[in-house]
């Protein structure tokens, strides 16, 4: 049918152009870069095994910078002290034995600036030698929650560094909900925290070079392929980033990966419950039209 | 002084004729318009691109009702109230966002229907020449919409085009700055583009739109020979129930009765796009926000204006914006540049038919190329494009005065 011939020539034509301006252009705009999983191969494989009891004793030293709340173990200054002393604020270690790649985390206390990539990394080496790392390594997994939610993971292992303003995150912490004055209107508990973000900000922009940008909506502004390689190894796609290299397991990252969803694109689970309803729509209105329009040229031709 | 019953019942029919003429207007307007028999789906394009029109400006308006023209606001309005706070508002942007590229591929398919079929002569050049305008007006519609939210595409899209303004060599920097309101784009330039997205592009639209139907009456529409039919003739053969014979169906129901069966079919492919594949038409460099101090790897327009950017990138800057102001004029001059007395489908057009599939192709080659980066064999093909481009509107005159008569 000739018709149908003319849709044809025009649904390739169409299909063409796509091609050429979507997945053809961004294949030749963006370097490929291969992921790896979250395997880190660069790092040798551990040839001792922890021991957590010994771990315990080791990990007095790290509370000196870091808290770990679960242990009842608070920090020992807050987030813009810490910052003002170090460049940033050091996470607390609560959750870090389930997010971090098991080979990565021992690697990484015998030599941080190293394992990160990153160029001037405030955590010193921590560890005396691969069985102490290795301890330390197994105290943490000891100690590590089953279960990890998407913001945790996102808190732990970007949230120091990167607001998200869209859930009301700041990098020293959850925006305190605060009363303003009736009469003036003015809210000098909300000014405070907002003086303390700044002052933070300005400390870390020093420690990065610059403010590292806030993760609201990075979820729709690179692709997924981009946002995985990038956090498995941020020198792989940005040469010279500040930006260190996190050690997430395939696991952690997608828990990242999940809040980053939720805050960038939370319509996508009513998309997918209203979308079949709509197309369902237009395909019913197609059919009923097709029947009348067959009605009405009944005779025409 | 015309008659008017004072015995009828306000809102009657009879009320309402003598007022309105409400018989007459569904007479001309409708029932009697006349449309040709031998058409195909592409003479729905109209119909399909009022409805896509309308839904761009059903969508608009509940957009607008949230959206923030602030360069402090925008951003997060779009992105966060809209998308996460209003109720639907992510349908809203979404149906928005993919009816503004979507529409440029069914303008074009529009277009290039009336070039195949030579629907722009004897007669209808007007049609065609407030089609073309209806095409600029809906290029400025898209680029002032795409200014607003504020992201970095918009940023240094609205940086590059207005700096177009300053004509290469002249330096017209002032005009420049006239049209920002500022030597950067700021608060002012997104207000005004705010204004022409809004109020005076939608305004002068719909102007249009009602003068391009309007010029489609008295030529009528073309059809799929580009036979000569005499419309009265064929249209009392019609009337007098010979539907079979007459060469002619009328607007209301019978050719309505197909442009809605097309556009359902068409709504299932847009929603779709719309709740599944929307990415093509929301560029992700347009989800960070703006930043004069940093400016994004690769800038280019959205794919609809690729070919005329690609036309006007491969040369030095003066030769570039010649060439570029080129392209934006010279479709306008197509019913004056085919000489060609034949109203008739390229396919049987001689060499025009081969000029035909040569410009579609080059323009597509020209879209490829003006995404690409300017590099190494993308840029040689580019230029060869562009000079093609211009080699086939310089060739179109002479190849149509030699057409032999059909």
């Amino acid at each position: 049918m000739k018709e149908l011939k003319i849709l044809g020539v025009v649904v390739v034509f169409t299909l063409i152009l796509y091609w050429g301006v979507e997945p053809f252009a961004h294949s030749q705009m963006h370097k490929h870069v291969e992921g790896h999983d979250f395997k880190y191969p660069d790092l040798p494989a551990l040839k001792v095994k922890g021991n957590a009891e010994n771990g315990k004793a080791l990990v007095a030293a790290c509370v000196g910078c870091h808290s770990i709340k679960s242990q009842g173990m608070a920090a020992p200054m807050d987030a813009v002290t810490s910052a003002q002393t170090y460049g940033v604020n050091p996470p607390d270690l609560s959750n870090m034995g389930a997010l971090l790649d098991e080979k990565f985390f021992a690697h990484f206390l015998l030599d941080p600036a190293k394992v990160t990539k990153s160029k001037h990394f405030a955590m010193p080496p921590s560890a005396g030698s691969e069985q102490d790392a290795a301890d330390i390594v197994a105290y943490f997994k000891s100690i590590a929650p089953k279960e990890i939610s998407p913001k945790e993971a996102y808190e732990t292992a970007c949230g120091r560094c990167h607001a998200n303003r869209y859930d009301h995150w700041t990098q020293i912490g959850e925006v305190p909900k605060t009363k303003s004055n009736i009469k003036t209107g003015v809210d000098l508990d909300a000014l405070a925290f907002k003086k303390k973000v700044g002052m933070y900000e300005n400390k870390l922009a020093d420690y990065m070079g610059k403010l590292p940008p806030d993760l609201s909506i990075i979820i729709r502004a690179r692709s997924e392929q981009f946002l995985e390689t990038f956090v498995e190894n941020p020198q792989s796609q940005l040469p010279g980033t500040a930006m260190p290299r996190v050690g997430l397991t395939k696991e952690g990252y997608e828990k990242v990966k999940a809040y980053l969803e939720k805050t960038g694109d939370p319509s996508k689970p009513k998309r997918e419950k209203v979308g079949p309803w709509v197309i369902g729509y237009f395909v019913l209105f197609a059919f009923l039209a097709f029947l009348w329009k067959k009605s009405i040229w009944k005779g025409h031709h | 002084m015309a008659h008017f019953d004072e015995n009828a019942r306000p809102f009657s029919h009879k009320w309402l004729n003598e007022r309105l003429a409400v018989d007459t207007l569904k007479r001309v307007l409708s029932t009697e318009y006349w449309i040709p028999k031998n058409i195909n789906f592409l003479w729905a394009m109209g119909m399909v691109l009022a409805a896509t029109f309308g839904l761009l400006l059903i969508s608009g308006i509940f957009l607008l009702m949230y959206y923030q023209p602030n360069t402090q606001l925008a951003f997060d309005s779009v992105n966060y109230t809209i998308m996460s706070e209003v109720g639907y508002g992510w349908l809203w942007r979404h149906i928005h966002g993919v009816g503004a590229s979507v529409v440029f591929l069914i303008i074009y398919i529009h277009m290039f229907t009336g070039i195949y079929y030579g629907s722009y002569k004897r007669g209808r050049e007007l049609i065609w020449l407030s089609g073309m305008l209806l095409f600029v007006l809906f290029s400025a519609e898209a680029f002032s919409g795409y200014m607003l939210p504020w992201g970095q595409m918009s940023y240094w899209a609205g940086m590059v085009i207005t700096n177009l303004f300053s004509m290469g060599g002249l330096h017209l920097n002032g005009l420049v700055e006239w049209i920002r309101g500022d030597y950067v784009p700021g608060q002012a330039f997104l207000n005004r583009f705010f204004m022409l997205h809004v109020l005076l592009v939608p305004l002068a639209i719909i102007g249009v739109i009602v003068l391009h139907f309007g010029t489609l009456r008295i030529p009528h529409v073309n059809n799929q020979d580009g036979e000569e039919i005499d419309f009265e003739e064929a249209a009392e053969l019609y009337k007098a129930g010979k539907v079979k014979e007459s060469k002619v169906i009328p607007f209301n129901p019978v050719f309505l009765s197909k442009d809605v069966f097309v556009m359902g079919v068409y709504f299932v492919i847009f929603f779709y796009l719309v709740f599944y594949h929307f990415e093509f038409a929301m560029d992700p460099v347009n989800f960070d926000p703006a930043n004069p101090l940093k400016t994004p790897t690769h800038i280019y327009p959205e794919w609809y204006f690729l070919w005329s950017y690609e036309v006007l990138r491969p040369f030095s800057t003066n030769v570039g914006l010649i060439a570029f102001a080129f392209a934006q004029v010279i479709f306008f001059l197509l019913p004056f540049l085919d000489r060609s007395p034949n109203v008739a489908p390229a396919s049987r057009r001689g060499l025009f038919k081969y000029w035909f599939w040569a410009l579609l192709i080059d323009m597509i080659i020209l879209t490829f190329m003006g995404k690409l980066p300017p590099e190494g064999i993308w840029s040689t093909i580019g230029l060869v494009a562009a000079l093609t481009f211009f080699g086939l509107w310089i060739a179109l005159p002479i190849i149509t005065s030699k057409e032999k008569k059909l």
